[in-house]
């Protein structure tokens, strides 16, 4: 059996990077593989919330008002009728949007600001850390809860002012990668034959920092989802009806919550098991591509 | 030790010009038809003020740096914040009467934070790798992803469904009457401390594996000393060191929490006054509580720093 099944596994193993790290994801980090099923899970209920949705996120049936979960509702209704099943699957679109935006956003202005202030380095570095230092301050929900009080609520003014945040206090983490790079000999040795500093910066450097950008990137996604609907629960986020997981919690859905007591356990189950697994998931991530971040959050 | 602190100190003063920047630019962001806004959005303020004055009284007609160095000149020589645009009452004075309300729930809060994260860090690092261990771990790290706005929700719901209790909403002050507000703010305090707790727990942890590998923890067990006695005076003592930086790392995290914990459980304190300030879109308070808020945190991470000395004298200020 097994010198029929050994050369068979060595060949599934050999046949791609991505497959091999997939397998030591699973063996060495099984949480961490459990986490990133259910992010994948949340990514297409995300996807296909129009596909899976029995119902419309804002679809009310007066005659359904406030249903315990049942085999037709199985999150149950709320104070309209509105299917709470659908409105958590519209909700996940939602957050895979915002999510995926804004740790888009946060990540391309970690890895351009850590880079260049890594790279660099000197006046631009000093002054730039001091204002790092002050950006990082300020606490995440009082400057979101600022800026919607000046530009508005809305899905874009969101998206804009959660990637700068994070993406600001981020550059920290791409910094200090950059600058353990920086000195490797591959890199002067670029410098001495003439390479351009952008030449450098794209060829020799964004590579060897491409690890902790993607672990930046999907722990980024669960501190947005986390930090999007706490905003909306506070009525500073998505303005309703849009069925945000944050928004579902507070609002006039509040007052019916003691007639209801299921419309305040799905959003909340939804978003801890997303933010739970995305957490998970990158950790492992992290303790697979580099052992020496371990616990650096 | 004394030029450190000097040097300490000056290095606040960048840092501090950057984030009163940030505030000015960011509230300064408002567009120009905000006013009108303001002007729809308010019933009162379309009869106090007409445009022009509303203008006036946020500086908006003065160049962009005078607007500035004014409002800055004011803060640092006079202490004087604006007034409220609607109540009319200085900023400073609302400031004052609530900052020491959020400290009071952060202090609390942090308080739980170390009673939960201290003895499970520890003892996971004993123990590790047993079923305790992991189940203690598990359980801080899903503290961290159950967002404190649900778990608030869920003891204001679920205790008055099941047992006719709900938390008293009605603040009184701590000079008033102690044992009420304790027993108002306690819960608050323990939801937000629990979600705080897993990275301190981690970290607990990780410096617990690191000391008890020590050759001084050998020999403490050579001798012949109670486990209880190794544990408590050899090492954890030692571990907990780099835990008191973690403090200040953790107080923008603690008092953005506390703003939500104040909306849920109405207990009036600067995330209140912010919340009830962006609704009415006063900013005079907004730019007040935010400049407050980032000095504070500013503060706190200054005495960490300096506390470290203290702490650990191994640590020598260069």
């Amino acid at each position: 059996m097994a010198t029929i099944a050994e050369p068979h596994a060595r060949r599934w193993r050999a046949s791609s990077p991505t497959l091999k790290f997939i397998g030591r994801l699973i063996r060495e980090k099984p949480l961490g593989a459990i986490g990133g099923v259910v992010f994948l899970l949340f990514l297409l209920c995300g996807i296909f919330a129009d596909v899976l949705a029995p119902y419309g996120a804002n679809q009310i049936s007066p005659i359904n008002r406030l249903k315990p979960p049942s085999l037709k509702f199985p999150f149950g209704t709320d104070n309209l009728g509105r299917d709470m099943l659908s409105r958590c699957l519209y909700g996940a679109q939602l957050s895979v949007i915002i999510g995926f935006c804004a740790a888009g956003l946060a990540t391309l202005i970690s890895v351009a600001l850590g880079i260049l202030t890594g790279y660099l380095g000197g006046k631009f570095d000093l002054i730039t850390q001091r204002f790092v230092d002050a950006w990082q301050s300020f606490p995440d929900l009082i400057i979101l809860i600022v800026v919607v009080s000046v530009v508005g609520p809305g899905m874009p003014q969101i998206i804009v002012t959660l990637g700068l945040l994070l993406g600001i206090a981020g550059s920290r983490i791409i910094r200090s990668a950059v600058v353990s790079v920086r000195e490797n000999m591959y890199v002067h040795a670029a410098q001495s034959i003439g390479a351009s500093t952008p030449r450098i910066l794209w060829h020799h450097i964004l590579p060897n920092v491409l690890a902790p950008i993607i672990v930046l990137f999907t722990t980024r996604v669960g501190v947005v989802i986390l930090a999007e609907s706490g905003l909306s629960f506070l009525g500073l986020g998505v303005p309703p009806p849009a069925p945000t997981w944050g928004g579902m919690l507070s609002g006039s859905g509040r007052t019916f919550m003691f007639q209801g007591p299921w419309l305040a356990l799905a959003p909340g189950l939804c978003l801890t098991i997303v933010v739970y697994a995305t957490n998970m998931f990158g950790d492992a991530l992290r303790d697979l591509f580099d052992p020496r971040l371990r616990g650096s959050r | 030790m004394q030029a450190y602190i000097v040097r300490r100190l000056l290095a606040l003063i960048p840092t501090m010009f950057f984030a009163s920047l940030i505030v000015f630019v960011t509230v300064r962001l408002i567009p120009g038809d905000i006013i009108d806004m303001m002007l729809s959005q308010n019933d009162i303020a379309a009869d106090k003020f007409s445009r022009d004055q509303l203008v006036a009284a946020l500086g908006l007609d003065k160049p962009l740096w005078t607007q500035y160095v004014h409002w800055i000149g004011n803060i640092l020589l006079a202490g004087d914040f604006g007034r409220s645009l609607w109540q009319n009452t200085p900023v400073s004075e609302l400031l004052l009467a609530r900052l020491p309300v959020t400290f009071q729930l952060g202090a609390m809060a942090l308080i739980v934070a170390l009673l939960v994260a201290i003895p499970i860090g520890a003892y996971s690092a004993m123990r590790q790798d047993t079923a305790g261990d992991y189940l203690g771990r598990s359980f801080s790290i899903l503290m961290l992803a159950v967002p404190g706005f649900w778990m608030g929700t869920m003891v204001m719901v679920f205790p008055s469904i099941w047992w006719g209790w709900s938390p008293d909403v009605k603040f009184v002050a701590f000079s008033q009457a102690p044992l009420n507000n304790l027993k108002q703010m306690i819960i608050p305090a323990i939801i937000l401390g629990t979600s705080l707790s897993a990275v301190t727990m981690r970290l607990t942890r990780t410096m617990m594996l690191e000391v008890l590998r020590q050759d001084y923890i050998r020999t403490a067990w050579a001798k012949g000393l109670p486990e209880k006695l190794v544990v408590a005076r050899h090492a954890l003592k030692n571990a907990l060191i780099p835990v008191v930086t973690l403090i200040g790392l953790q107080a923008p995290l603690l008092i953005g929490g506390a703003v939500i914990m104040e909306q849920i459980f109405v207990i009036p304190g600067m995330g209140l006054l912010l919340l009830d300030a962006v609704t009415q879109r006063d900013y005079p308070i907004i730019t007040g509580v935010f400049l407050i808020v980032g000095v504070a945190v500013m503060l706190i991470n200054l005495l960490v720093d300096l506390s470290y000395g203290f702490l650990d004298p191994k640590v020598r200020y260069r």
